[in-house]
């Protein structure tokens, strides 16, 4: 049934019509970006710029120390990322294979915090780097992230499937608890770290509000916070700037997902979250 | 031995560090500032009890964002669900071209909502907007999305919307395949027509699905900060004003923290209650998987 060629012809109009709904958005941005002023001001709007502006994107970048901006975002991202890792994987064993007094205690408290979202407790949190002088730092961006409940909780999940016999016999080789973990257990759960990692880089990299709360300055602030600047350019919203600063944000993350799109897919579907 | 005891605590302290410093204790923090009146530099901090609260609920301003907050929940969540169900069904087939259109879908789930956000301005400016060349090519008025209070709320709905398609049609079709297919070919056999077997057979099936985007998606919604903060600040005339662009304008604008507090408790309150279903939900997904 239905391989009839009006259905199919039917399906393939549908198919067309759904992508550039999600698509077309992003075309229009990379085509914005390489447009004139004039060019963005014309109604019915030029599908496609006369010749392309390339000045756009050097006029974007050296409207702020954007340099600045791209090096804080990428050492916030990794700072963060390598210190989850540090953290929740020995949480993560210790609380999958030992029996320990407050095990139940401690790991109600770890899946309490991921219930706790950072829209949540940022005027608390704010007051408190306050007092500890840490506002406007880029501490302030990575400390309260430097472990993930959430990771705890996958881990964890992959630690327990791991047979009992398997670490009794690596214990009898004489092999230690650290041992185990690199060998046996980071090696077993490669996927789930994987898809943890690229779900807690793409996250920070693409956040907004924390950096917009902690940091008043241009020397600790994150990309996202510049592009946005872009908006408060005198004399009115400059489309074509602020398209092609959209780009060096979007650029990067569009290539990655390109390249890793099942484990990107895999990453942010299965954690469910966001 | 007891360095075997010592040890699970050494190695679950790092994490515990972090979640006791950076979520459990500012939420007993913000609890005590709810009940406190304080302007950020006075060293005095005022004990006023439930005074907050009972200015915050009585207050115009409050309900209509806590108005904004529901209207842009519900319309976010059902419309989202809605459209991810039909596309899931339709899409949910295998071959190159399926894989391409999910993956086209779900992109703007991992872009920055700070692009986002620019991306539909830009869309939505009303006097060179690509949506209001598309209205007119049929004939219709052009419509100030984000500069009318009637349909500024909608449009955020609308971007939240694009947004969050992708991702819910994905889980939707998780979820489909999930349903064994001996059960369709019985269906089959007794001749049942395909919209009765939605009716009667998938739908039934997907309800643990269903309920947990439901949940994610109201929590989720809950939260919104960067489309309003960026593609209209709360306005015009508040009508886009939420919860978390409240709390963020009474702490950091006004200085009022026991205000901002109190609204902060009032918000956690609401999340906790769907946190709870959403874990009941999780630990139940896990176990099946």
């Amino acid at each position: 049934m239905n391989t009839t060629i009006p259905y199919k012809l039917l399906n393939g109009i549908g198919i067309l019509i759904v992508v550039s709904i999600f698509a077309f958005p992003f075309v229009w941005m990379i085509s914005t970006s390489f447009k004139s002023l004039g060019e963005t001001m014309i109604f019915p709007p030029a599908w496609l710029p006369e010749s392309l502006h390339w000045e756009n994107f050097t006029a974007a970048w050296n409207s702020g120390p954007f340099l600045t901006y791209f090096k804080n975002s990428i050492f916030v991202s990794i700072s963060i990322l390598i210190l989850q890792f540090l953290t929740i994987i020995p949480a993560a064993y210790a609380f999958a294979r030992y029996q320990f007094k407050g095990n139940k205690f401690f790991f109600a408290l770890t899946m309490i915090t991921l219930m706790i979202p950072a829209q949540l407790i940022f005027l608390p949190v704010y007051l408190q780097f306050s007092a500890w002088g840490l506002l406007d730092t880029l501490w302030a961006l990575i400390l309260p992230f430097a472990s993930s409940a959430f990771g705890i909780f996958l881990l964890r999940q992959s630690f327990k499937q791991v047979p009992e016999e398997l670490l009794e016999a690596a214990r009898l080789d004489g092999a230690s608890e650290w041992k185990i973990i690199l060998k046996i257990m980071i090696p077993i759960a490669k996927p789930v770290l994987i898809t943890f990692g690229l779900f807690s880089f793409i996250t920070h990299w693409n956040d907004y509000f924390w950096p917009l709360v902690m940091t008043t300055s241009d020397v600790t602030r994150t990309l996202p916070l510049g592009i946005a600047k872009l908006r408060e350019v005198e004399g009115g919203v400059a489309w074509h700037i602020l398209m092609a600063g959209n780009m060096i944000l979007v650029i990067p993350i569009l290539i990655v997902f390109f390249f890793a799109q099942r484990q990107i897919i895999r990453a942010f579907v299965y954690t469910g979250i966001k | 031995m007891t360095w075997n005891k010592i040890r699970p605590y050494l190695m679950i302290s790092p994490a515990i560090l972090v979640f006791s410093l950076f979520f459990i204790y500012p939420i007993c923090y913000m609890i005590y500032l709810s009940m406190h009146d304080w302007n950020f530099v006075s060293p005095e901090k005022n004990f006023v009890g439930t005074a907050n609260f009972t200015n915050l609920v009585s207050e115009k301003e409050f309900i209509e964002v806590m108005q904004n907050t529901f209207v842009y929940t519900a319309l976010t969540v059902s419309l989202t669900i809605i459209i991810a169900l039909i596309l899931a069904v339709w899409l949910n087939k295998s071959g190159t071209i399926y894989g391409f259109v999910q993956g086209a879908i779900f992109s703007p789930h991992i872009i920055s909502l700070v692009s986002i956000s620019m991306l539909w301005m830009w869309l939505m400016d009303t006097d060179y907007g690509l949506l209001n060349w598309f209205l007119n090519l049929f004939g219709l008025p052009s419509v100030p999305w984000l500069t009318d209070p009637s349909t500024s709320l909608l449009s955020l709905a609308i971007v939240a919307i694009w947004k969050g398609i992708g991702f819910n049609t994905l889980i939707f079709i998780a979820g489909l395949q999930s349903i064994p297919r001996d059960i369709y070919e019985a269906a089959a056999l007794d001749g049942t027509n395909r919209i009765r077997t939605f009716i009667k057979l998938t739908l039934p099936m997907l309800s643990p699905t269903l309920f947990f985007l439901t949940i994610i998606g109201i929590i989720n919604s809950f939260q919104v900060f960067e489309t309003i903060s960026i593609m209209t600040q709360g306005g015009p005339i508040n009508s886009t004003n939420t919860f978390v662009y409240y709390i963020y304008e009474y702490g950091f604008r006004f200085f009022k923290i026991g205000y901002a507090s109190a609204a902060g408790v009032i918000l956690l309150v609401i999340i906790s209650i769907f946190t709870i279903m959403y874990f009941r939900l999780l630990a139940r997904r896990v176990h099946y998987q």
